[in-house]
This record gives structure tokens, sequence and C-alpha cells, in this order.
């Protein structure tokens, strides 16, 4: 079998997905106990942010990766084979706003225009034109929850997985975009020269 | 100061020129030594003739000074395509003719696609499946053998493969286009489930998620029945017709998809393990002549000359 080079995302999705290269064989001790280090090439593993995996695996620097089906969205225009959705990290976009009266309706209602803060900003633009309704994207790096509580913004769109944060902060979700699991994807040249490998470990994966 | 330049386009200085012409230039030798006459076509189009064509929609338009619509080709098949049926109208097919030039697409600019481009390509317009598809895989790899070029593989697919199979099924219209819209997105996933959102009997949507995953030898040809058969045969008989240093480059993938619209029957790219996107690619475009007026059955590739560049340098690394 050909060796695979796999991109696995640190975070969330990391131990769940380390639990799933075990169940391929894979020897993951090192990985698991050795936070630092990034590359592992004795089991072809490399450790990145989630949203680096769509990057590493376009290019062919690794040929299989795993990442939420979030960052997919958000990067849509990267060129890679979409193969399995694994199922765990499972999680959902939203549009949320502070509890009570709905604050982005009448912001669209009387000025046309509402003002949302996000991380997600080709997600959240789709969405809003794909619905019919004129959005300002404000794109923020750090905690999205401060925005509409200080006026920044009307609403949200975020990932959450309980809720938990958002209600501390006093928001209450108003629509859902869509739910987003970890997805397996793969290299289009890795997935056609290294056929039989991958196809091998999809197997693997599928079985229960 | 700065004078910048156009983003996706960029500069070449002699180093790099002098790599990319031996390139060229053994390419050319190819192509001249099999007949194939090189030509040039305007990089500007009329945008009605570049739509006819139904190729990638032109990313750069300018008005004329009769207020007419001009666009920068987005390859150079449709051209071709338009040449052939304006300078050639009468002239006895098989048609052989080979291009080195500069196409413009709206990409996000990376290395080895800008949006300015040089292609190597053949058209090969009058010799139908399967003998003129077998002469384009040959040239082909003829070609990159003669770049010096060492890992590289042939991925052969046939276009009208999935589309025959989802008719053949009984898929409804509106059904076919998000099923095509998946696969055309290599995404498995939502091709899973939208299957799983069809009336369709198990083994038939487990046949229509199998089938485009399939890839490998020789062998994966011999598996499938009914309306998949008949395209796999097309496949076989071009194989049969290949010398063995060419049939021993070629991989089979029946979820081949090519993202111009135009191709009709075998499809092909080339991969190479140093890259991580296809070199070049092309196939059979049945219809597209006849679009232009002169019905003919046509066949051509082309190769990204930055991307096998690109491709001969890491393989050089790797030796």
């Amino acid at each position: 079998m050909t060796a695979l080079t796999i991109a696995v995302p640190r975070g969330a999705l990391m131990r769940e997905t380390l639990d799933l290269l075990d169940k391929l064989g894979l020897d993951t001790a090192e990985v698991r106990s050795n936070d630092r280090k990034l590359l592992f090439a004795d089991v072809g593993v490399v450790t990145m942010r989630p949203s680096d995996v769509p990057t590493y695996v376009e290019a062919g620097a690794a040929d299989v990766g795993i990442t939420g089906k979030d960052v997919l969205t958000e990067q849509a225009e990267r060129h890679v084979y979409e193969l399995l959705d694994l199922g765990y990290g499972s999680c959902r976009m939203v549009l949320a706003t502070v509890d009570g009266p709905d604050p982005s309706a009448e912001a669209l209602r009387r000025l046309g225009v509402m003002r949302v803060a996000t991380k997600y900003h080709k997600t959240a633009a789709a969405y809003f034109e794909r619905t019919g309704r004129q959005a300002e994207i404000v794109e923020v790096k750090g905690s999205v929850e401060l925005a509409p509580l200080t006026g920044l913004v009307e609403a949200i769109v975020d990932l959450t997985a309980t809720g938990t944060t958002l209600r501390e902060n006093n928001l209450v979700i108003r629509e859902e975009l869509f739910t987003s699991t970890a997805r397996l994807i793969a290299n289009p040249v890795s997935h056609k020269l290294k056929a039989a490998a991958i196809d091998a470990m999809l197997e693997k994966l599928r079985a229960p | 100061m700065i004078h910048r330049i156009p983003s996706g386009t960029r500069d070449v200085l002699p180093d790099e020129l002098r790599e990319l012409r031996a390139i060229t230039e053994a390419v050319r030798g190819v192509f001249d030594r099999d007949g194939y006459g090189e030509v040039w076509t305007p990089a500007l189009e009329y945008e009605a003739v570049l739509a006819r064509g139904g190729g990638m929609p032109p990313a750069y338009r300018v008005f004329d000074d009769h207020g007419e619509v001009l666009a920068l080709r987005t390859d150079m098949t449709v051209p071709i395509a338009r040449l052939v049926a304006t300078r050639f109208r009468t002239a006895e097919p098989p048609l052989r003719l080979c291009y080195f030039a500069h196409a413009y697409r709206g990409v996000r600019p990376h290395r080895g696609q800008m949006r300015e481009f040089l292609q190597a390509g053949i058209e090969l317009v009058g010799a139908p499946a399967p003998d003129g598809t077998a002469e384009a895989l040959t040239v082909l790899c003829h070609a990159l053998d003669a770049t010096g070029l060492r890992a590289y593989r042939i991925g052969l697919g046939d276009a009208s493969l999935y589309p025959r199979l989802l008719r053949s099924l009984n898929v409804g219209d509106e059904d076919r286009e998000r099923l095509l819209a998946a696969l055309a997105a290599r995404d498995f996933v939502a091709l899973e489930s939208e299957l799983h959102g069809l009336e369709l009997a198990y083994e038939d949507a487990a046949l229509l998620l199998r089938v485009p995953q399939v890839r490998g030898g020789r062998e994966v040809l011999d598996g499938p029945e009914g309306p998949v058969a008949e395209a796999v045969a097309g496949l076989r008989r071009v194989h049969d017709l290949l010398a063995p240093e060419v049939a021993d480059r070629v991989i089979f993938d029946l979820g081949l998809v090519r993202d111009l619209g135009y191709y009709t029957g075998a499809v092909f790219e080339v991969y190479d393990p140093a890259l991580g996107e296809p070199i070049g690619g092309g196939g059979r475009y049945d219809e597209l002549l006849g679009r232009f007026g002169r019905p003919l059955p046509a066949v051509g590739f082309a190769l990204g000359i930055d991307r096998l560049h690109i491709a001969l340098a890491g393989e050089e690394r790797e030796r």
C-alpha cells in the first residue's frame, strides 16, 4: 500500500480524528503526546489548523485530509475531492441575534441593510444573496459574540456546537444555515495516482 | 516607483524563459514530426463567437470602436473550431493543427495557473473515435516523453458515461442537473445524499455512487454491465489501439469530468506525482465543429506549459 500523507486538524476535531487513524492501523501515540511537533513523517501525519487543511490538500502537500464542512463551504473554490462524511464534529452554522425583538429584521425593514459579523464572510454573503436579503458583512477575527452586544452589528453568522456561548451572551438562534460534520478530502492527483491506497482507506472508514 | 502588472499576469525573465523554450521546442518537434501544422489565432475574438463554442466564459471583455464586445479567449479549442469552419471549409479531413498560445481565465492565480497562461496543444479534426482518440493520446505521450517527464500517467474516462447512465435509469432532468453538479464539484458526499433523496432502487443508487469512483487498470473495464458497458467498450477500443508504451501510461477513471462543456466522449487528463493538479488534458468534442457550420468529429488536448515546467523541476529534485 502506497503510504499516504494525511492532514490532521488540530483543535476540536483532533481527538476523534486520531481515534479514526488508530482504527486504520496507524500509530498515533506520538501525535497525541507531542503537542508542539507538527510533522510526523513516520506515520505520514501533518497537523495544522482546520482551515489550512484544504490548502495543503489542494496543493498536494498532503494526499488526504480531514476538516469540517464549515471550512469546505467557506473555501468552496478549492479543487479537492470530498470523499466521505465522517459523522463526528457535528455543529451548526447559525444566524443569531440578541434575545427579544429581532433587531436584524428591524434593520432590514427600516434601513434596507442589516450588518452581520462573522468569520465566515463568503458563507454568510452567499447565504444572504440566496435568501434575497441585503447584508453588510463585517469580518471579525476574534469573539464574534461581542459584535451584536456592542451595537457593531445586528446579527452574527457563526458556528455553534452546543449553543452555550451564544446563551451566555444573551444571543438566540434565528436561522440555521447548515449542519457541519468532519469530512475526508483528497487531492485530485493523489485520488488518481494513489487510488488503491485511498480506496482501501475509504473501505476501512465505511466499515461499521 | 513601482509600476504594477495586473493580478494573475507575470513577467518571464531569461533564465526561466530558456527552460520554457526548451520544453516548447521539444513538444513542437513532436507535433511537427506527427504532421500537426502550427496556427495562430487572434487573442481577442468576438464574444458571440466564443459563446457559440460553449467553452469557459471569458473573464476579460472590451468594446471595440464599433461598440461590439470582444473577449480574450479562454482556450484555443473554440478559436480553432472557428478557424477550421471558416478557413478550411472544403479541405479534406482529417486536419492536424497545433498551437502554442496564451489563454486567459478569471481564476484565483497561483503558481501553475495564472490568469494569462501558455498552452501547447493539438486539434485533430475529422478523425472519429476510436482511432482519432488513440492518435491524440499517442501524440500526447510522445510530447511528454520528449520533454523528459518520467512519472506521468494519463487518466482516461468518458464524458458521456454518467449522463448516459442517468438517462438509462430514468432520472429526471432537475435531479440530473443536481447530480451532475455534485460530480462536477467532485463532492461525493453531496452525490450520496442527493442519491438518497431520489426514488431509485437501492442497486441503481449504489451504481450511481460507485461508478464515478471507479479508477484503476484495465481490469476496471471488465466489470460494468448495462448502460455503463457501452461507454466502457469505447474506452476498451481506444486502449486496444495504443502501443504498449502509451497503453502502460493509462489509468481508467470512470468519474473523470472536465471543466469545459463541449466534450462529448473520451476525456483525459495528465497527472504527475510532482504536481498536485493536472498538467493538461483534453478529449473528444464531436459536436463543436458543427456549431460553426462544419460538422466533423474532433479530438484534442492542451498542456499547461507552466505546470509541465513545475513538474519537470519537481521530478528533477526528487532524483
